[in-house]
């Protein structure tokens, strides 16, 4: 059975796992760096990035997660997890993970008070879906090879890098599953390619 | 785009879930504070057992402090007004403050009515010792709970009282038959739609934070495991010997709650914790948990 993990550091970790299991895969919550050995593929939470940061790197995720990346596996990255993906941060010297070749901007639609929620078309998922915006951060520009799946306001808030899916909003913050399904058949891809 | 809606505010609070919220009353400390892990930081004029201390009324910080704070730290940044008090509420969210706790902290502004927290754009945490009280506040609109605890005091017992409490009559409304629901609402004082929703549900609406005692990472990993989606961290941290570490430690202890080896190792050599005071030792009017109605 496909096993898909979610970053249980801190943050929306059991909405996520509600719509892994919606698809009918094995949702795992994960707090140790050996449990990413099981895994087909992982998604990165949304919830505090820098508070993140901080517990990756005191219990020593960040190689492992990186290993996980480069070997394949499918990860997906929402809000917060957007940002732990990318290969750069404006604003700052060093990314984290850093594995999606895009560029990302933190906290760019404003305060909470300037949170939203909006519809809008997916490529290859939906033509219309309810995102939800929450100190969202957005996608300033990407790589040669990666794919804009969504974009709100001119900005870029949706897109695909090889094994990497990310989003500025908060799929499992909704009922619909659609985004997440989509993550899980990358996972099923790269399943059988690797097996 | 909708902004303010109850996905978006309540949507805030889950992304906060399984971190430390900590009290600073300055930008040095906040930074200390997101640099240990916090999720979030609640800008303060006075942390909870110095408000105790210094008696009088308790009011809103002064809005240069939360400015200070916000331009330190990226994290969130939450604020306190008095109950009720909507002009202080409105200017929280003038400022841009991400988070209002209406809090039983502050000397009330209004003994008979909370604020109508749905009217407003920004969200707001209420504090609650029972699933009456739960329910009332999110009727009015609220985003956010935490139980109220005894604020200031370092003595988790109040806060273990309010969080099983209202754990076991979440328990019981989700068990109970919905041609019961009309009365169990009039008996908890409670809105029966909310009712009705934690019934359909199988659990409270929204996000219900620990609060009010929360000393050691002993006291944090306690409150997560009997079922707080995590911690509140008032006097404890910035009153201890050594705040950068004891605020570590707390991050950790909460998001690792039941490693007890961990927490073992994080709680050597921390210090001492702040001193306390045993709840049967305060006078009535010294307890801010009976604040709200």
């Amino acid at each position: 059975m496909v096993k898909i993990g979610v970053l249980g550091l801190q943050g929306a970790v059991r909405e996520h796992i509600r719509s892994i299991e919606a698809a009918g895969v094995e949702g795992i919550v994960v707090k140790k760096k050996e449990q990413l050995d099981e895994l087909d593929g992982l998604i990165l939470p949304g919830g505090e990035s820098t508070t993140m940061r901080r517990l990756v790197d005191r219990y020593g995720f960040m190689e492992p997660l990186r290993e996980f990346g480069r070997q394949g596996k499918p990860m997906f990255g929402t809000c917060a997890g957007l940002i732990m993906l990318a290969n750069k941060i404006v604003g700052y010297d060093e990314p984290h993970i850093g594995l999606m070749d895009i560029v990302v901007e933190r906290n760019s639609f404003g305060r909470q008070r300037e949170s939203f929620e909006a519809d809008l078309p997916i490529k290859g998922v939906a033509d219309s879906y309810t995102a939800v915006f929450i100190r969202a951060p957005h996608i300033v520009s990407v790589g040669a090879e990666t794919e804009v799946l969504a974009e709100y306001d001119g900005r870029i808030v949706a897109a695909k890098d090889r094994n990497f899916l990310a989003c500025s909003f908060h799929p499992e913050l909704t009922d619909d599953h659609s985004l997440t399904n989509y993550f899980v058949e990358m996972v099923k891809q790269a399943k059988l390619i690797h097996v | 785009m909708n902004t303010g809606t109850d996905r978006v505010k309540r949507g805030m609070a889950e992304m906060q879930k399984g971190g430390v919220i900590m009290d600073v009353v300055n930008a040095e400390q906040a930074k200390i504070a997101e640099e240990a892990g916090a999720v979030a930081v609640m800008a303060l004029e006075r942390v909870p057992s110095d408000i105790r201390a210094a008696g009088g009324v308790a009011r809103m910080a002064d809005p240069r402090i939360m400015e200070e704070v916000m331009q330190a730290v990226t994290i969130p940044v939450m604020a306190k007004a008095r109950i009720g008090h909507i002009v202080e509420a409105r200017v929280l969210e003038a400022m841009g403050v991400d988070y209002i706790d209406e809090s039983e902290v502050l000397t009330p502004a209004d003994e008979e009515y909370h604020l109508l927290k749905s009217d407003f754009t920004v969200p707001f945490v209420c504090g609650c010792r029972d699933l009456g009280e739960a329910a009332r506040r999110i009727g009015e609109g609220a985003a956010m709970l935490r139980t109220k605890g005894e604020p200031g005091t370092g003595n988790i017992v109040e806060a273990v009282r309010h969080i099983r409490k209202v754990n076991a009559q979440v328990r019981k409304v989700v068990h109970m038959s919905e041609d019961e629901l009309m009365t169990e609402a009039k008996l908890l004082g409670a809105p029966y739609e909310i009712l009705l929703e934690i019934k359909r549900e199988g659990r409270l609406p929204v996000v219900n934070f620990a609060a009010g005692g929360v000393a050691t990472p002993a006291d944090a990993a306690l409150m997560m495991q009997l079922g707080a989606d995590g911690v509140f961290v008032g006097s404890g941290i910035f009153k201890s010997d050594n705040p950068a570490k004891f605020a570590k430690a707390i991050v950790e202890a909460t998001t690792h709650y039941q490693d007890y080896k961990l927490i073992a190792e994080l709680s050597k050599d921390l210090g001492t914790a702040m001193k306390g005071i045993e709840i049967s030792t305060l006078e009535p009017a010294a307890r801010m948990q009976d604040r709200g109605w």
